[in-house]
C-alpha cells in the first residue's frame, strides 16, 4: 500500500523547502516539489534606480550574496549596451570563481557530506588504518595518524558533551549508510579540513570585494577598485600578490582532497549513479567573460536535449537570441494569479495562495521552462556543457575523476554515470577544479592587463529616455542564475530573477511535466519511510538553497527536519 | 590579552524589522567612531562566510531580531553562557545560519568567550526595506545601549568625524 512521506524543511541552509513523496514498496513513485515561502524582490525594485539594484539584489540570500550582484550589474549593462573594462571583468571573474570554489567545498562537506558519512560511525574507526588508506589514495600531506587522532578525540568530546552542534539530527547508523569507520574517519577529517580551507578562499572574494562580507565594489559598467599599482590605498601589485597566495593554497586541497573524496565515497556508492537523473535536459551559460562585449567566455554554456551530449547547442554571448527568447515561466501550479507562461519581461507577480493541491496550486515557485521544457541547471548541467564544447581542462578532470572512480569500484564508470544523484557531486567537485584553473587564468589576465598600462575599471553608464530592456545571466555554483530587467526613462519599470533553484524545485509546468527535483526522486530507494535519507540524498545533491527561489520566513517556529507519515 | 569587539549586526533589510540589525550596526558606523579593537559588521544574512571576523575575538556582540512575546519594539540584551544550545531555540528568524556560524566557531575553537545578544522584537516581516516605527526607536535604544555597554568594558567611543 502506499504510504505518502512529508519531509519539510529540507535544507539545512536558508529557505524553505517542503518534499512530499508516495512511497509503493520501497520506491518512490511520485513526488512534489514545494516552495513555502513567498518572494516579493520584484516588488521593492520598482521605480528605483538601474544602479543602485544590485545592492537590494545582492540581500536576496545570504548564501548567494555575490551571483546576484554579479547578475543585476550585467542585465543593467545588457540593457544599456554598456561595455565593461577589461580589468573589471577579470576582477569579476577573479571573484565569481573564487565565490564558486567556496561555495562548492562548503556544500560538498558541510551541507551534503553527512548524508553519506556516518560522524557517529567514525568514532569507531582506527585513525591508524584511515591514514594509511588516505596516503594510500593521495599525497595530500595532511591525512597523518597524528592529524586524525586529533579530530577523533575532538568528535568523542561533542557527542560526549551531548554537544553534537552541526551534527545533530542526522541520519547516524541508518541501512543506507555504507562507508567503513575508516572512510567515515577520514572524511570527518577532511571536513573539518575543509573548514580551513573554505576560509582562505574566501579572503580572496573579501579583499577584492573592499574587505565586508557583502561585496562592495561592483557598479554598473565595472568595478570601483581604482588600479594603481603604487597607491597604497587601491588594488596594489603587493595585494595582487598576497591574492596569488591564497589561490595557490587551496588548489592542492581541491586535488588532493575534494576529488579523491568524491571519487572514493562515489566508488563506495556506486548503486547511486542509477538514481536521480530526473529532468536531463540540461541548460548553462557561458561565464567569465574575456572581452569588454561578453562575446567571448573562458567557460563554455548552452543547452543539451534528452542527456544527448551530442546535441549540445552554445549559447555564445550575453546578447545570445536564443536564451532570451528559450526562457519562460509558468505559474499553473505556483500561488500566482491566472495560469501563464510568460517571458521574464513581461511577468507580473500577483501572489494567490490556496491549501497544497496536488493536481493544483502547490508552491511559491514558479516553473521555468526552456523552449517549452523543463531543464536541469547546475555544476552537472556546466560539466556536461562544457565536456560537450571539447572544454580541454573540464575534459581533464572530468575523465580524470571518471577513471580513478573506476579503479576503486573496479568497474568502468563512464560519462553517462554522471545522469544521476551522485554524479552531480563529481560534477561540482569537477567545476570546483576548473574554477582553480580559471582564477588563476583570470589573476594572470589581470596582471598581464596592468602590465599593459591600462588601468581602467570603470565606463559610466548613461540613461536614454524611453524603454530599455536588458537580461544578464550568469553559471552561478548552483546553476544558471538571470535578472531581467525593464528600465523606463532611468527607472526600473520591472525586474524579475529566475534563480538557479526555480529551474530544479519548479513545480509541474503548464503541460503537467514534473520539475527536475521531482522527476529525479521518482524511483528513489527509501529503506525506512520514518527516516527518508535517500530522499535527502538526491534533494541535497541539487545543493538546494531556496532563500531566492522563494521568499520569506515563516513566522511559525519549526523543529528540524521534521517527517510526517500519512497514508 | 586586551578586548577585541566584534559588533555584528543581522537580518535581512528586504524583510522590514527583519533588518534591524543591520540598520543598527549602520548607525553605529555613521554616528560614532571608534578604535581599532571594535569591528562592526553588517552581517545581512550570512553564516560561514562570517567565521573569519570572530577569529580573535574577545566579546562578540550579536545585535538581531529575535522571536519574542514581549511586544514589538521591545529589546532584550542578554548574556549568552551556551551560545550554541542557546541558538538552537528558535529565537531568531534566520538563526540557522547563525547558529551553524557558532556552532563550528566552537568546532574551531574561535568562538568568542563573552557573547551578548541585542534583540529587537519584530512587528512586520513583510517585503519591504521601511522598518516599523516602533522597531525603528528600539534601534536607536540598541545603538545606545551598545556604546553604553563599550564605555563599561572601558573603550573609547567619539563622534564621528563629518
Amino acid at each position: 500500500m502506499a504510504k505518502r512521506i512529508v519531509v519539510d524543511p529540507i535544507t539545512r541552509i536558508e529557505g524553505h523547502l517542503r518534499i512530499d513523496c508516495e512511497i509503493d514498496n520501497g520506491r518512490v513513485t511520485k513526488a512534489w516539489s514545494s516552495g513555502q515561502m513567498w518572494r516579493g524582490i520584484e516588488l521593492i525594485l520598482q521605480g528605483r534606480d538601474p544602479r543602485d539594484a544590485w545592492v537590494f539584489t545582492q540581500r536576496i540570500c545570504g548564501v548567494c550574496t555575490t551571483v546576484h550582484a554579479v547578475a543585476s550589474v550585467r542585465a543593467v549593462e545588457n540593457a544599456l549596451n554598456l561595455e565593461v573594462p577589461l580589468n573589471a571583468q577579470y576582477i569579476r571573474n577573479m571573484i565569481i570563481s573564487a565565490h564558486g570554489i567556496f561555495d562548492h567545498i562548503v556544500h560538498f562537506y558541510h551541507l551534503s557530506a553527512l548524508d553519506w558519512v556516518d560522524i557517529v560511525s567514525a568514532l569507531k574507526g582506527s585513525p591508524k588504518a584511515a591514514s594509511a588508506l588516505g596516503q594510500q589514495l593521495s599525497p595530500w600531506p595532511r591525512n597523518s595518524e597524528q592529524e586524525i587522532k586529533a579530530v577523533q578525540e575532538k568528535l568523542k568530546g561533542f557527542v560526549g558533551s551531548g554537544q553534537l552542534g552541526v551534527f545533530a539530527g542526522g541520519y547516524w547508523g541508518h541501512p543506507a549508510m555504507k562507508l567503513s569507520p575508516e572512510v567515515n574517519l577520514l572524511a570527518a577529517t577532511h571536513y573539518f579540513q575543509a573548514l580551513e580551507y573554505q576560509r582562505q578562499i574566501n579572503k580572496v572574494v573579501a579583499i577584492l570585494g573592499s574587505k565586508t562580507p557583502h561585496i562592495q565594489n561592483l557598479a554598473v559598467g565595472g568595478v570601483a577598485n581604482p588600479i594603481n599599482p603604487d597607491s597604497q590605498s587601491t588594488l596594489t601589485i603587493e595585494r595582487l600578490y598576497h591574492i596569488k597566495t591564497l589561490i595557490d593554497e587551496i588548489g592542492d586541497f581541491i586535488r588532493n582532497v575534494y576529488m579523491v573524496d568524491v571519487a572514493d565515497i562515489g566508488a563506495f556508492y556506486a548503486d547511486w549513479t542509477q538514481y536521480g537523473a530526473g529532468v536531463t535536459n540540461y541548460l548553462s551559460v557561458p561565464d567569465l567573460p574575456l572581452d569588454t562585449k561578453g562575446t567571448t567566455f573562458a567557460l563554455p554554456g548552452g543547452y543539451i536535449g534528452d542527456g544527448n551530449v551530442g546535441s549540445f547547442k552554445p549559447i555564445t554571448s550575453f546578447n545570445d537570441e536564443g536564451f532570451k527568447q528559450g526562457v519562460k515561466e509558468g505559474v499553473k501550479h505556483s500561488w500566482y494569479k491566472g495560469d501563464w507562461d510568460r517571458h521574464p519581461w513581461e511577468e507580473e507577480t500577483v501572489p494567490q495562495h490556496t491549501e497544497f493541491q496536488d493536481n493544483g496550486k502547490y508552491s511559491w515557485v514558479k516553473s521555468p521552462t526552456f523552449n517549452g521544457k523543463p531543464a536541469q541547471v547546475g555544476p552537472l548541467a556546466n560539466v556536461l556543457c562544457m565536456y560537450a564544447a571539447g572544454h580541454g581542462p573540464t575534459k581533464l578532470y572530468t575523465d580524470g575523476l571518471l577513471q580513478k572512480v573506476s579503479a576503486l569500484a573496479k568497474t568502468k564508470v563512464g560519462i553517462s554515470a554522471l545522469h544521476s544523484t551522485i554524479g552531480r557531486h563529481a560534477a561540482r567537485a569537477v567545476r570546483c577544479a576548473v574554477l582553480h584553473d580559471s582564477l588563476l587564468g583570470q589573476w594572470q589576465a589581470l596582471m598581464d592587463n596592468i602590465g599593459k598600462g591600462d588601468y581602467a575599471t570603470f565606463n559610466q553608464p548613461v540613461f536614454p529616455k524611453g524603454e530599455q530592456r536588458g537580461v544578464g545571466f550568469h553559471e552561478a555554483p548552483r546553476g544558471v542564475l538571470s535578472h531581467w530587467v525593464v528600465i523606463q526613462d532611468g527607472k526600473i519599470k520591472n525586474y524579475q530573477c529566475v534563480v538557479p533553484s526555480t529551474w530544479n524545485a519548479g513545480p509541474r509546468n503548464s503541460k503537467d511535466a514534473p520539475g527536475p527535483y521531482e522527476a529525479s526522486l521518482v524511483g528513489n530507494p527509501v529503506a525506512d519511510p520514518e527516516k527518508p535519507l535517500e530522499v535527502l540524498r538526491t534533494v541535497h545533491s541539487f545543493d538546494p538553497c531556496l532563500a531566492c527561489a522563494i521568499h520569506l520566513l515563516d513566522p511559525k517556529s519549526r523543529e528540524i527536519v521534521t517527517v510526517r507519515t500519512t497514508v | 590579552m586586551s578586548d577585541n569587539i566584534l559588533v555584528l549586526g543581522v537580518g535581512n533589510v528586504l524583510l522590514a524589522d527583519e533588518g534591524a540589525g543591520v540598520r543598527a550596526v549602520e548607525q553605529l558606523q555613521h554616528r560614532y567612531a571608534f578604535p581599532p579593537q571594535v569591528e562592526l559588521i553588517d552581517g545581512g544574512t550570512m553564516g560561514l562566510d562570517l567565521l573569519g571576523y570572530l577569529d580573535d575575538k574577545t566579546h562578540l556582540f550579536i545585535v538581531d531580531a529575535i522571536l519574542s512575546t514581549q511586544p514589538p519594539g521591545s529589546v532584550v540584551i542578554e548574556k549568552l553562557l551556551d551560545p550554541p544550545a542557546y541558538f538552537r531555540q528558535k529565537i531568531s528568524p534566520h538563526q540557522i545560519g547563525l547558529s551553524e556560524l557558532l556552532a563550528v566557531a566552537a568546532m574551531q575553537d574561535c568562538l568568542p568567550p563573552s557573547i551578548t545578544l541585542f534583540g529587537i522584537v519584530p512587528r512586520d516581516l513583510s517585503t519591504g526595506i521601511e522598518m516599523s516605527p516602533e522597531v525603528n526607536v528600539a534601534v536607536g535604544q540598541v545603538v545606545l545601549a551598545v556604546v553604553k555597554e563599550l564605555g563599561l568594558m572601558g573603550v573609547e567611543v567619539g563622534a564621528a568625524s563629518r
